[in-house]
Order: structure tokens, then C-alpha cells, then sequence
């Protein structure tokens, strides 16, 4: 599988870290209460189609991208910055 | 028809005509007391106890493919019970004893071969830790033993203790421990529960869950609707899917897990081996086979493929850790569909609807689980009360932090456990 | 036999070689099979159940029966299929799985219990008595299991692996391959050619048939020769593609020296991972049997390769060869036989209304029932519109139609589609993206057509990469029909194989179906049709046409198993290259690593780095005697340590502090400049993930450590902070461990040492107790923390490491003129069990802050990562195992790591079980050993005495519970 790092290029998935759905960059407030906290930390959609994750470019340049895949053909369809920045 | 030496006899006197079906391929009726959605290994065996230790046999197993088609019908065959952490250490403990009496209550020859599992340890601190490991086991009730340098070398002779990247320092050896026959397994619960009663019914998916009020009423599937009084969700790595259809989130990832066959050899391994430099275990199968695998290739996947990095790293530990290994030809690879834990431990546990039950979360060690997950959740639908072995199994138990099981100590990240 | 006149080989190279103890000679470019079929040799192998005697059936990697064993020693190499293995001087192969010989096999007794042994017996029996299971009948089966035998020694070969990337991936070299290899090539794009054979040309090597107007295998060595002298074409020969994986990755294995003795440190196999941005595949296709009674004789060989070894290896495998088929390709074997003077007793066709091709004996509407010669065929009974009769003949070459080769097709989770036309399975197009299969495997049979086919997908190829193709002529070549009429087995009784090397057979599969293994992955598990070496390349369609028929269903609806990587099987040794050894996983060697092994300081592997565990001095015989000096030296002296391994992050930025603040538990932006602060960091879920101090050394710079197991994951954890969750901060992050060598120098005499090499001298009032910042040493700008993990006076001292050795050995030299010295892991880990300082052996993932005592550590006045979740029920309530010590107070004083605790006076069994030791050592200053551990409600419970009990280590002792730090409670030496 390949992924392109919007700064490296097109790189073997072997250079990179999978963390999970992308609903870790939505982090509630402290006092947003249990169900929110358990929603965020554990309870996943686990679609079997296109899913927002997020990836490390951990053997290359370290940046955090977000990346929209789909889990059932593993084509991936897009891949920005997490951060925002293009 | 009972099976036995005496029958094979008989038949290939009389040129084995008399072999019949090993289960029934009903029609499925419009109701039942209990629907199982879901044929894999964990279904089947939850008919078969609940036929044969609570007697209900008005029960339909809904498999969307072909019985035994997922995990139990390709992956490493390891059965142990050698999980520390209060909780599994009971549950599967009760499961190895299943493992023990299987064959004789499913009259099918599993080929459950109790070789031994030895976990090598690397460091004094690794040992350390699998030495808590097995008096954990111990005071559990089951076996467990920490192996020297030269112990594990009289068992394993074909493991490099000279060069190795990181030196044996011994390894906890588990002799109740050992394999079983995996498709041997989904066909022995198969063939008992249909025998008994219990409709398989094959080629059947269920598109939709009947909820009213906050109660099942039954399902929709590709054969017709199924009324039923209890459903109990048991469907692995599409676990998300299925509850999704009562409307339900569920704290699982579905995660992509490789293993690996080579070709046929002479007989060179005798127990299960797990390195600890490295996700990497090996056993050999009876047809010669060498059976192994690694880690989850870290990706979300419902693809039941794998990429090459992973396989080229299980092949990396196998070369690191038996380098006699290195002309032996990786036949096949496969790849299933996991279903990933936030504490990479089980959920069997009543959900939020009155009627519809949950049993998932096996990450990838479902398969030492079949008896006692099939055996304790029949307890939990016949009953209403959890078995005493899955009281700490609930869904809600990360909402809570009340009897989190992270043995793996790495938390809520799904791919991590 | 050989025949004079043909082939490719070269007869002016003789080559000697052994098989099963006796000498043959071939000729150069022979492979084992043709060169043994040349010598007459026909038995070559035992079938894996029956130990039947088997043949050479094929003339390529789909080979089922004839797996030999190449090498010995070191070299064993088991399960060679002879059809691949080119032979050479002095090579060696042996039967497998057969003894004690291949002629005269005991186990071949399975043979005659056939009746007993049917698909899925074993299932059935063995059961009785229990405990027979595991002594009798498993060693039983697994000695009699398995072909052939790993080698004792380690594989002495070396092995490669590699990447390649190109516009264009073109597998097979046949016609369709060099086709569109041709058209890549000459409109300038990247192209990798790959074929498993070391003669590129594919069926045109084994067939008469011409290719612009010349010989097929002349035209396919001219086109070969064009694309050689082209840079932008990589030919790869002896390559076979396995696997076809995401994003145009292919796995490929180059078997770069099978084909001549041992390399001398060079490569024997690479294993390639080729990205290709397009790619074609042009595998061809395997010809398949049809099953009649006792198909499986030696002397029964698929009739393509029969055409193989006479035109690519001139060897007849027969003196009166006889064809069975049911379409007009396999009438050629028996054309180009007659041609070269061999005799064809006859071609038995199955369809009524065919007609021979050349000068032989056709019998139309006829099948062949039975084959006579258990070691080697004699005779076929055929059954026709004439009546029965009996040929002699040592020679079967059968057919019964050609499979096209889709398996890469079907890596990525496609099926084929059944194609009525030529009654086998096709490529579902696009199940790779970015794959167009063509030629035979696409179901095009002729060599024009494949031709136009290969041309044709890479025009398309190249179009979708934005390159214009080359205009290409194609070459004239036939273009005759595919006629097969569909027969998968010949009615009649007795046993007819479908899977050679299994002995799966007709019977089996529907012995299967009648007990509902209906489904074909059922029948496949059941019977174990296609799961031998071969998996099921010459069985499968077949297997499941029988099935269809037996459950009533149409082949499509059947469907067919799953095709999975690798195509053909890759040696361990291969996919694994590079990690023998300590290739496995890199080293990280500390700057004082050098001196440490001279000192003779064993190294311990942490995690990837190596560190010291202790330095024997003379006369020192056991590890603890060194230990006890050191532990000795630190706290009465001075002791060096190297802490290089410790994680070390440079923050800078206005926004550290806010930083800092949010990923530990306790405040940072609060502390001053030139201090240290220990901090605690959390996991989202609330658990402790890692401490260390971070110190301040400007208004917007600290450095943070972290332990050194956690050090990637900390440095991860604060990349996804400051990318992903508070981009908007302003604020830099980088790791430094490396950057700097760190080491710990402590001791009552530490700033006496320090003073000694510091270009300005420190005093308690200048330097404080967790202070920090920029010292001169020797010139050389490094940094100083006061700060002690061993509870003495203490501090750590860094420099850029490439000055690393230089203050190692001053600061060892200076320690050791004060009668201290350096100090390895195990006194380390003694000097902060008697502080109670917690490791990874403590914070092991699953304890909290409030575990280990430090829950006041988490500030109410701040958002922190992990503050939410730590105050969940069931991480605060009562019952939580917590951080206790330990000493020993019964008759045995020894402590041991991984202990369980028990109530006192009770069985140690779960039901009384207290909690667990995590980390001991013997403190020469106590006497006894100390202990950390984990108890119930622990910090409540002080005093108690507990059972410690070590099942697997069989020692048993009682132990009070005590605060963990045992030694200078007030901290008073660490502030001297």
C-alpha cells in the first residue's frame, strides 16, 4: 500500500504509523461528560467503506496526516495535513 | 451416526455408501426462540451448548457464507491458557478444560494436540514479567513453568542461541498448551448442534435487526424476516455492522490479521513457539506444514488481505529465531478480519435492547476461546446472567474503567492490543 | 529418450549430475525432469497419502509429483520441483518422502487400507483411547506427514531483497509479454519484464509453431535482444511475480543462482518488491487433466509439456506415446512427435467428430479408462465407438483443455468469470487496479491474438500514464481456433486423481459433497484437493465441476476457492533477507559502548540499545559482587553512569510552556529558568504513560527526557499534540537523544568530581539542587542538570556526542582516582529501589498516577492529556492495586521479580491473592533485599505482612509492606 505524504511523495506504507479513525482530532472538552469521553476513546463507527484516519509518517518526516481510505479495497482516496495547513 | 475407528471399518468394507450428510441444510422458519447471526466457530459453538447443556434446540445459526468461513476456518490453531489479568485468567482456563473433554462431547476428532507453548523471554525484566505470567497461571490452577537457556535448547533445538540478535534468556512453558484441528472444530459444533436440533442455515445474511420499544423482535435477512424472542450477535471482525443494524455503536476496530503456511515438512517443530523481540509465533501442523504468524498489519481492514510489510517481518523473526528455517517455502498466505478492543479482551454482555445480545471483541485470539465463548454465552442467553467466567466481560466496562483487561498494556488505542 | 535434431539445449556442454544415488549426464540448459525423462528415468517421487509412485507431469512450476531434495548439509533445499531446477555439474538430488527407497517404499501399504483412508477419516477416528491421541496416533501421522526435510544446519546461503519501480510491469515473456514489452519499450517508458524462466519466449520455446515467418523461440530471442539494449528495460529472468498487493506493489522472487553450485558469498535468491504504475499480465495458461481410473501412473504427462520436452529439451518421454484430449491443441504434441521420428500409437479424442492433424491414428469419440504400469506406464484401455481395447504404450500425454493462469488476478479479493467459450475461468478486469491481463490468461489462445492482446494492453497502459505508444507491426503468426469440448473425468470404477500429490480423487470430492461439504471451500478442507504444493494449479477447476455436478449446481454458481499470495512458494530465507543474525533489528550503541566492552562490561540489550550491566574488576567472581561495589561507590563516593538512552526532546517556542502543561499532569510553564522539574505524563485513557524531568534552560527552550522505552512513543504522542490536536500554538519539537551523550556522575563526591573538569566551578549556592543549565567543559559547550535518580548527591552532565567517549573516560578516571568508579544497570536499578523511584517495571500501562502514590500530581487547574479519564469509577475506587515496598521478614530473605503476594496464613490460590512484586534487588547498605510491588489498597497497608510466593521459581517468604522509599526518606542527600 502507498501512501502520498504531502511533503516526502508517494511512500511504501512500511514508513508509516496508523493510529485509528480520525475522530481522535475531535478531543472533547474536559467536562463534556462519560458518554462524549467513551465515544471519543472507544466507541468507533468501524465502517466498511471510506474512513478518515490518521497516519504518521513516522520513518520519514514525522508529520500527522489525515487520510481518507477505504478500508474494504484499501484505495486510498485523499491525504492532507491533519494539522489543517495544506 | 456415531463416528469411531469400528465405522471407518465397516464402511470401507462396503464402499463407504453410508456416510451421510454432517448437518442439515434446512429452510429457515419464520421464528425461533433463539437466532445466532453469525456461523463462525464462537456460533456454532453456542448452539451446540445450548442444545446440549440448557436443551433449547429451537434455534437457527444465520451464517451469511459457508459455515466456518472466517477465522476458525484458516488461522494458527494455538490453544492455551496462559492470560494473566483476573477476568480472562478464570475464562480461559474454563476453556482450555473444554478444549480437554471436546472431542469426546462433539464425537469429532478435533486433533487437539496438547505439545506445549513455550513464550521465549529475552532480558531479566522480560522473564520477570513471564514469571508473573505463570504464577498467575498457577494460581489460577493451570500449568506453567519458567524454562532456563539450556532447558528451552533440549526442547527446541533449532533455534539459533548463538547469534541471535537478542540472546534466550529461557521461556514460560505451558504444556496443557498446544493446537487443535480449526476447521475440525466449526465442523464438530456444526455437526452436533444440527444433530441436535439447531437449524445452520447457510447463505443466509441478515440485513436488518427487528428492535420495538427497546426490545428484538427478530431479523431481516437475504432468505426472508425470522422472528425470535432472543438474538445474540456473534459476528467477529463485522461485529460494527451487525449492531449497527439495532442502531448500536460498538467499541471495536476491524483490523486485518496475516498468517501463513509453508510447504509440507518433515517433522522439525514439536511444541508452539512465540519470540519476545517480535510479534512472531510458529508451530507445525500435522500434514508437515509450518504454521505462523505476527502481528495485525496496524491498518483498519475488512479486505481479509495483508500487505508485505508484515509478512516480510514475520518472515524477518522466523529467520532471526530459526535460520534452519530459511529453505523452507512459504506455501500461503491469508488475511481475516479482526474485531479490535479498546483492552484487546472479549465483550459477551446483554446490550442496551431487551433481547439482543453482544459477544465480540476477540481480536485476533477468538480461536482458544471457541468452547468456553460458545459455553458461556449460551449461559448468558438461557440464563439472563453472565457465566461466572465473563462477569468482567461487559460493554460498558470502558465507560466505567471498572475491570479493564489490557494485557498488553497499551491502552485505548484499538491496533495496539 | 533423447532425440536427435531438437531443442534448445547445448549439446556441445555435457553436464553430470546425481538422482537417488546414481550418476546421469544432460546437457546444458536441461532442466532435473528433462534431463531424468532423457535417461528414461520415469518414477521420480511417492504421492504424499498412498505413496504411489509418481512421475514428471508437467514441464514447469505447476509441477504436483516430482519434488526432489537439492543439496545436502547446510544446502538441503527440500521440495524442488524437478521441471524448474536447471541442472549443472555436480549436482545432487534425492527422492523425498519415500523409505527406506523410492522403489521399494513401506508406507506405500496406505495404498492398499485406500478404502480406509477416504477424504476426512481422520475426523472420524482416533479418538480412542484419549490419551492415544497425543502418544499413538499424532507422532504417527506428523512422521508420516510432510515431503520433504529441512537441512539440520542454518541456511549458509545469502539472500537478498530489493525494490524496483517502473512505468510499465509486464509478467510473462511469452508472445503477449514481449508484445507489450515491445511497444513500452520503444515509446520510451520504464519497463520491467519479468518471466520465471531463465529463457525468456514462454510456449514459443516449446512449440514448432513460427512467428514472422521464423521459429517461435528465434523471433523470441530477437525481441529479447532489442529490449536488452534498451536502459530504460530491466529484464528479469528467473523472476517469478507471487503477489499483486495494494498501490501497484508486486512481490516478486528472482532465483538469482539455483543454477550452478553454492555462490561463494554471493546472492542465491532476491526477493524484489516492484512498484509499477501500470502493469500487464501475461501469465498464459496451465493445461488440465481429466481424471480416469489410475490416471496418476508414472508415464502420464500433460500433453504440452510432452511438445515441451521434445521441441525446447529434444527428449521424447516415450518410445510410443499415445494422446488423450478433447481439443485440437493437444493434437499437436502427436504432430510434432511424428515429425521428429517418434512413434504415436494413437490420439484418443473425446469429441465424435475430430480428425488428426498429421500422419497418425485417431480414435474420435473415445476416453481413455485406465492406465496399466504402477512404476511406469505399459498400457491405456480405451473405450470408443469400436469397442474396447488395449494400447501398449509408455507414454500418455493428456489434456483436457487449458486453464487460464488468473491467479494474480484474484489477489485483491477478485474472482474470475467462468467463459462457456473455453470452458475454464477468465480475469475479472480491474480486480487489480491498474492491471490489464491479456493473451492466454485472458482466455486468448492463439498466437496472434495474443500478440494483438499484449500490444493492445500496453497502448492502453501507456495511455492512462499520459505516454503515447509506438506504432508496432505485430509479426504474422496462427491464429487457429480453441475447440474443447468440456470433460473433467471418464466415467468407471476404480480411483481417478484429480490432486497428484494430495491423492484427492474423483470419489473424494463426491464423497465430500454427500456428506454437505457442499460448499467448494468446504470440499477443498474436507478433502484437501488443491491445498499441496501446487495449490490445486492442475486440480481446481475440475475438482469444482465435479462438485457442481454432485450438488447439482452450475460451475459459476460453485464458484471457485480464494487465490492468495504467492503464486509459487518463497523461501523464508528470502522473504526474510537481511535478518540472520543481529540483521533483525538495528543496534544503537552508546559513545561509552567501546569503552564499556573493554572494560568487560557485559552488554544488555534495551529495547535496541545496548547498555552495560555492570564492570567486573579483578577478582570479582559474580555479577553481585561487582553490583555491591557500585551500589557501594554512588553512595559513598562517586559512580558514573551513561544515560545517552534516556529520550531527550527540545521544546522551543512561545508556546512550550503551554505545551509542557498539557501533555504532563503537573505545571511547567510555572518553573524558572535554570531548573528541573520530574514530570508525569498520562495517557488519554488516564493511564501513566511515562515520567521524566524536563528542564528549563530559557524563557522558550526546555529539553524533556523521557525513559528510554518510552522514548519513541513520547515523542509520537507530542508530534500528534502539536500537529493535529493545537496547531495553532507556536511551537518546535525535536528529538536529541542522539545528539547528545548524557551521563549521570552521583555521589557524595560528585561536585568534588565535576569541579575537576568543569571550566567554572559549582557550589551549592550557584548550583542547587535541580538546577540547569550551560557549562563549559574542556571547551566544549555541554549542559548540567542536578538531578539524581539514585537519591544522592548527583547530577548529570551532557555534551555533544561526538565528545561522548572523551568525557566518559575523564569522568571514569576522574571517579575512579576518588575510590569510585562506573556503575552499570544492576546498581542502578539497586540505588533506586532503595529510593522507591519508579520504572517501566512500575508504570507498566495499566497503573495510575494514583497508584504509584502521585495522584497528587494531577493539577485541578489545568487541562492535561489523560485528566478526564483518570477520575473514571472503576481508576478511583477503593480495591486498586498500589505501589507498596517490600521487605523480607520470613526465615527466606530472597525477593524475586514477578512474585504473587497472598493473604498471610492462606492457600496462595486466586481467591487470596493480594497483588504482585514488580522489581527487587539487594541492597548492600540494608543487608536484605528490597522489593517494589503492587497490593490492594496498599498505601492503607503498612506494616501488614503478606505471603510472597514465586510458584515457578519455587521460593516462598513473608514480606511487610512498607513505604517504597526505603532509604533517606527526607531526600536530605540528594540536597547536600
Amino acid at each position: 500500500m502507498r501512501i502520498v505524504c504531502p511533503i516526502c511523495g508517494a511512500r511504501d506504507r512500511r514508513e508509516f504509523y496508523y493510529q485509528g479513525a480520525a475522530v481522535a482530532l475531535e478531543r472533547p472538552a474536559p467536562d463534556a461528560g462519560d458518554a462524549a469521553w467513551d465515544d471519543y476513546l472507544h466507541l468507533r463507527d468501524n465502517p466498511a467503506g471510506d474512513l478518515d484516519e490518521l497516519w504518521s509518517h513516522d520513518a520519514g518526516c514525522g508529520a500527522w496526516l489525515k487520510v481518507t481510505r477505504n478500508v474494504s479495497t484499501h484505495e486510498v482516496k485523499a491525504v492532507r495535513l491533519a494539522g489543517g495547513a495544506s | 451416526m456415531r463416528f469411531s475407528g469400528l465405522k471407518i471399518l465397516t464402511e470401507g468394507l462396503t464402499g463407504n455408501k453410508g456416510w451421510g450428510p454432517h448437518w442439515r441444510s434446512p429452510e429457515p422458519k419464520p421464528e425461533y426462540d433463539i437466532v445466532l447471526i453469525g456461523g463462525g466457530g464462537h456460533g456454532l459453538a453456542t448452539a451446540h451448548y445450548l442444545a446440549s447443556v440448557h436443551g433449547i434446540t429451537n434455534v437457527a445459526v444465520l451464517e451469511k457464507g459457508y459455515l466456518g468461513g472466517g477465522n476458525v476456518g484458516r488461522n494458527t490453531t494455538i490453544v492455551r491458557a496462559n492470560y494473566m489479568l483476573p477476568g480472562n485468567s478464570e475464562f480461559y482456563s474454563h476453556s482450555l478444560k473444554l478444549w480437554e473433554g471436546l472431542e469426546e462431547d462433539l464425537n469429532f476428532n478435533v486433533m487437539h494436540s496438547q505439545r506445549g507453548i513455550i513464550n521465549l523471554v529475552h532480558s531479566d525484566g522480560q522473564r520477570d514479567a513471564f514469571v508473573r505470567r505463570g504464577n498467575m497461571m498457577r494460581g489460577q490452577g493451570d500449568d506453567a513453568e519458567m524454562l532456563s537457556p539450556d532447558e528451552v535448547r533440549r526442547l527446541l533445538p533449532m533455534i539459533d542461541y548463538d547469534q541471535t540478535r537478542f540472546p534466550i534468556f529461557g521461556g514460560l512453558y505451558h504444556k496443557r498448551g498446544g493446537t487443535a484441528r480449526h476447521d475440525a472444530v466449526a465442523w464438530g459444533f456444526a455437526r452436533s448442534a444440527s444433530d441436535r436440533g439447531v437449524d445452520l442455515i447457510q447463505q443466509c445474511e441478515v440485513t436488518g435487526i427487528d428492535v420495538e420499544a427497546g426490545v428484538v423482535r427478530g431479523v431481516q435477512t437475504t432468505r426472508g424476516p425470522i422472528r425470535a424472542k432472543k438474538v445474540g450477535m456473534v459476528a467477529a471482525g463485522r461485529s460494527s455492522q451487525v449492531a449497527a443494524m439495532a442502531g448500536l455503536r460498538l467499541p471495536i476496530e476491524s483490523h486485518v490479521l496475516q498468517a501463513f503456511v509453508t510447504e509440507g515438512l518433515k517433522p522439525c517443530l514439536d511444541h508452539v513457539v512465540t519470540y519476545g523481540m517480535g510479534h512472531f509465533y510458529i508451530s507445525q501442523s500435522d500434514k508437515g506444514g509450518l504454521v505462523f504468524g505476527g502481528d495485525l498489519d496496524m491498518y483498519a481492514s475488512y479486505a481479509s488481505r495483508g500487505n508485505l510489510p508484515l509478512a516480510e517481518h514475520v518472515a524477518e523473526a522466523a529467520m532471526t529465531l530459526m535460520p534452519v528455517l530459511g529453505k523452507a517455502r512459504m506455501l500461503r498466505s491469508w488475511g481475516g478480519v479482526m474485531d479490535m478492543s479498546p483492552d484487546g479482551s472479549f465483550i459477551i454482555d446483554r446490550t442496551d435492547i431487551e433481547g439482543l445480545f453482544v459477544n465480540c471483541g476477540w481480536c485476533y485470539g477468538g480461536f482458544k476461546a471457541t468452547p468456553a465463548s460458545g459455553h458461556t454465552f449460551a449461559h448468558l442467553l438461557a440464563t439472563g446472567q453472565p457465566h461466572e467466567t465473563t462477569v468482567r466481560h461487559r460493554l460498558d466496562r470502558f465507560r466505567t474503567g471498572r475491570g479493564i483487561m489490557d494485557e498488553e498494556a497499551t491502552g485505548s488505542q484499538h491496533n495496539l492490543h | 529418450m533423447r532425440v536427435d535434431g531438437k531443442g534448445l539445449i547445448d549439446r556441445s556442454q555435457p553436464v553430470a549430475f546425481r538422482f537417488d544415488g546414481n550418476r546421469y549426464r544432460g546437457f546444458a540448459g536441461d532442466t532435473l525432469a528433462s534431463a531424468l525423462l532423457a535417461n528414461d528415468v520415469r518414477h521420480v517421487a511417492r504421492s504424499f497419502k498412498y505413496h504411489r509412485p509418481r512421475g514428471v507431469l508437467t514441464a514447469g512450476s505447476e509441477e504436483p509429483n516430482a519434488l526432489v531434495t537439492v543439496g545436502r548439509g547446510a544446502a538441503t533445499d527440500p521440495n524442488v520441483r524437478a521441471t524448474v531446477q536447471e541442472i549443472y555439474d555436480g549436482l545432487e538430488a534425492r527422492p523425498q518422502n519415500a523409505w527406506p527407497s523410492l522403489g521399494f517404499d513401506l508406507m506405500s501399504v496406505n495404498d492398499l487400507a485406500a478404502p480406509f483412508l477416504g477424504a476426512g477419516f481422520y475426523y472420524k477416528t482416533f479418538m480412542w483411547p484419549r490419551a492415544f491421541w497425543e502418544r499413538v496416533y499424532e507422532p504417527f501421522i506428523r512422521k508420516a506427514a510432510g515431503l520433504g526435510a529441512l537441512g539440520d544446519e542454518k541456511d549458509g546461503d545469502h539472500y537478498e531483497k530489493a525494490y524496483a519501480f517502473c512505468d510499465l510491469l509486464v509478467i510473462g515473456a511469452g508472445p503477449t509479454g514481449l508484445a507489450a514489452a515491445l511497444v513500452a519499450a520503444r515509446s520510451g517508458a520504464r519497463v520491467i519484464l519479468a518471466d520465471e524462466d531463465h529463457l525468456m519466449g514462454g510456449r514459443r520455446n516449446a512449440e514448432t509453431l513460427e512467428v514472422d515467418g521464423k521459429p517461435g523461440h528465434v523471433w523470441a530471442a530477437e525481441v529479447v535482444d532489442e529490449l536488452a539494449r534498451l536502459d530504460t528495460v530491466r529484464l528479469m529472468t528467473r523472476t517469478t511475480v507471487t503477489g499483486a498487493y495494494d498501490g501497484g506493489t508486486f512481490g516478486a522472487l528472482e532465483r538469482v543462482a539455483h543454477h550452478g553450485p553454492r555462490p561463494e558469498g554471493g546472492v542465491k535468491e532476491t526477493f524484489w518488491r516492484i512498484v509499477a504504475r501500470r502493469s500487464v499480465l501475461a501469465a498464459g495458461a496451465l493445461e488440465r487433466h481429466i481424471a480416469f481410473q489410475n490416471n496418476d501412473r508414472p508415464g502420464v504427462m500433460m500433453a504440452g509439456a510432452v511438445r515441451a520436452y521434445l521441441n525446447r529439451w529434444g527428449v521424447a518421454p516415450g518410445k510410443a506415446v499415445t494422446v488423450f484430449a478433447n481439443n485440437d491443441d493437444a493434437h499437436r504434441t502427436a504432430r510434432d512427435l511424428v515429425a521428429a521420428g517418434v512413434h504415436v500409437a494413437a490420439v484418443v479424442d473425446s469429441r465424435a467428430d475430430a480428425e488428426a492433424l498429421g500422419d497418425y491414428r485417431v480414435i474420435a469419440g473415445a476416453h481413455v479408462t485406465g492406465a496399466q504400469g504402477r512404476k511406469g506406464l505399459e498400457a491405456v484401455t480405451v473405450d470408443g465407438p469400436n469397442g474396447a481395447e488395449k494400447i501398449a504404450t509408455d507414454c500418455l500425454a493428456v489434456s483436457g483443455g487449458w486453464n487460464p493462469t488468473v491467479h494474480l488476478t484474484c489477489h485483491m479479493n477478485g474472482r474470475p468469470t467462468w467463459s462457456d467459450g473455453i470452458a475454464s475461468f477468465v480475469p475479472t478486469q480491474g480486480a487489480i487496479p491498474g492491471l490489464v491481463a491479456a493473451g492466454a490468461c485472458n482466455g486468448d489462445f492463439s498466437t496472434s491474438a495474443c500478440l494483438a492482446a499484449g500490444a493492445a494492453a500496453a497502448a492502453d497502459s501507456l495511455g492512462a500514464l499520459g505516454i503515447k505508444a509506438a506504432d508496432v507491426a505485430l509479426p504474422a503468426a496462427e491464429d487457429a481456433p480453441y475447440a474443447v469440448a468440456p470433460i473433467w473425468a471418464v466415467p468407471g470404477k476404480g480411483r481417478a486423481w484429480l490432486d497428484f500429490q494430495n491423492d484427492v480423487t474423483v470419489k473424494d470430492v463426491k464423497q465430500a459433497a454427500a456428506e454437505n461439504y457442499a460448499s467448494v471451500e468446504h470440499m477443498k478442507r474436507y478433502t484437501t484437493q488443491g491445498m499441496a504444493t501446487d495449490q490445486g494449479k492442475n486440480s481446481n477447476v475440475a475438482a469444482l465441476a465435479i462438485l457442481a455436478d454432485a450438488t447439482g449446481r452450475g460451475i459459476p454458481e460453485t464458484g471457485t476457492t480464494t487465490f492468495r499470495p504467492p503464486y509459487t512458494p518463497v523461501a523464508l530465507a528470502a522473504l526474510g533477507a537481511g535478518a540472520q543474525g543481529s540483521g533483525f533489528a538495528p543496534e544503537r550503541k552508546t559513545t561509552s559502548h567501546a569503552a564499556s566492552v573493554a572494560m568487560k562490561a557485559p552488554m544488555i540489550a534495551v529495547g535496541l540499545w545496548y547498555r552495560p550491566s555492570y564492570f567486573p574488576r579483578d577478582g570479582e567472581t559474580t555479577w553481585r559482587q561487582s553490583c555491591d561495589r557500585e551500589v557501594g561507590h554512588v553512595r559513598e563516593a562517586v559512580g558514573v553512569c551513561d544515560v545517552s538512552t534516556l529520550g531527550k526532546i527540545d521544546i522551543q517556542g512561545p508556546d512550550a510552556g503551554t505545551l509542557l502543561d498539557f501533555v504532563y499532569t503537573n505545571m511547567f510553564s510555572t518553573l524558572k529558568e535554570g531548573r528541573v522539574r520530574y514530570g508525569l505524563m498520562l495517557r488519554e485513557d488516564g493511564i501513566v504513560m511515562d515520567d521524566g524531568t524536563t528542564a528549563r534552560l530559557g524563557p522558550e527552550h526546555y529539553v524533556m527526557t523521557t525513559t528510554t522505552a518510552a522514548a519513541g512513543q513520547v515523542m509520537r504522542h507530542l508530534e500528534f499534540v502539536t500537529q493535529a490536536l493545537h496547531p495553532e500554538w507556536d511551537v518546535r519539537i525535536m528529538s536529541v537523544t542522539e545528539q547528545w551523550a548524557q551521563f549521570a556522575v552521583a555521589g557524595p563526591q560528585s561536585r568534588d568530581l565535576l569541579n575537576g573538569l568543569l571550566d567554572q566551578p559549582i557550589d551549592n549556592d550557584n548550583w542547587p539542587f535541580m538546577a540547569c543549565g550551560p557549562v563549559s567543559i574542556g571547551g566544549v559547550a555541554g549542559r548540567l542538570f542536578r538531578i539524581s535518580f539514585s537519591g544522592e548527591h548527583a547530577y548529570e552532565v551532557a555534551v555533544p556526542a561526538r565528545y561522548g567517549a572523551n568525557l566518559f573516560a575523564a569522568l571514569v578516571k576522574a571517579a575512579e582516582g576518588m575510590g569510585g568508579g562506573a556503575y552499570g544497570m544492576e546498581a542502578l536499578n539497586v540505588l533506586r529501589i532503595e529510593k522507591g523511584f519508579i520504572t517501566h517495571s512500575e508504570i507498566d500501562g495499566r497503573v495510575t498516577a494514583g497508584d504509584i502514590g502521585m495522584g497528587r500530581m494531577l493539577s485541578a487547574k489545568k487541562d492535561f492529556i489523560g485528566k478526564t479519564m483518570a477520575a473514571r469509577p472503576g481508576l478511583v475506587e477503593e480495591g486498586r492495586e498500589q505501589l507498596v515496598g517490600l521487605k523480607p521478614v520470613g526465615p527466606v530473605k530472597q525477593l524475586t521479580g514477578g512474585a504473587k503476594l497472598y493473604s498471610d496464613g492462606q492457600e496462595p490460590v486466586r481467591a487470596h491473592d493480594q497483588g504482585y512484586v514488580t522489581s527487587v534487588g539487594f541492597s548492600p547498605g540494608f543487608g536484605h533485599f528490597l522489593g517494589l510491588g503492587f497490593v490492594r489498597d496498599g498505601q492503607a497497608r503498612h506494616g501488614e505482612v503478606l505471603l510472597m510466593v514465586d510458584h515457578l521459581r519455587d521460593i516462598r517468604t513473608r514480606v511487610e509492606l512498607c513505604d517504597p522509599v526505603f532509604l533517606d526518606p527526607e531526600g536530605g542527600r540528594a540536597r547536600g
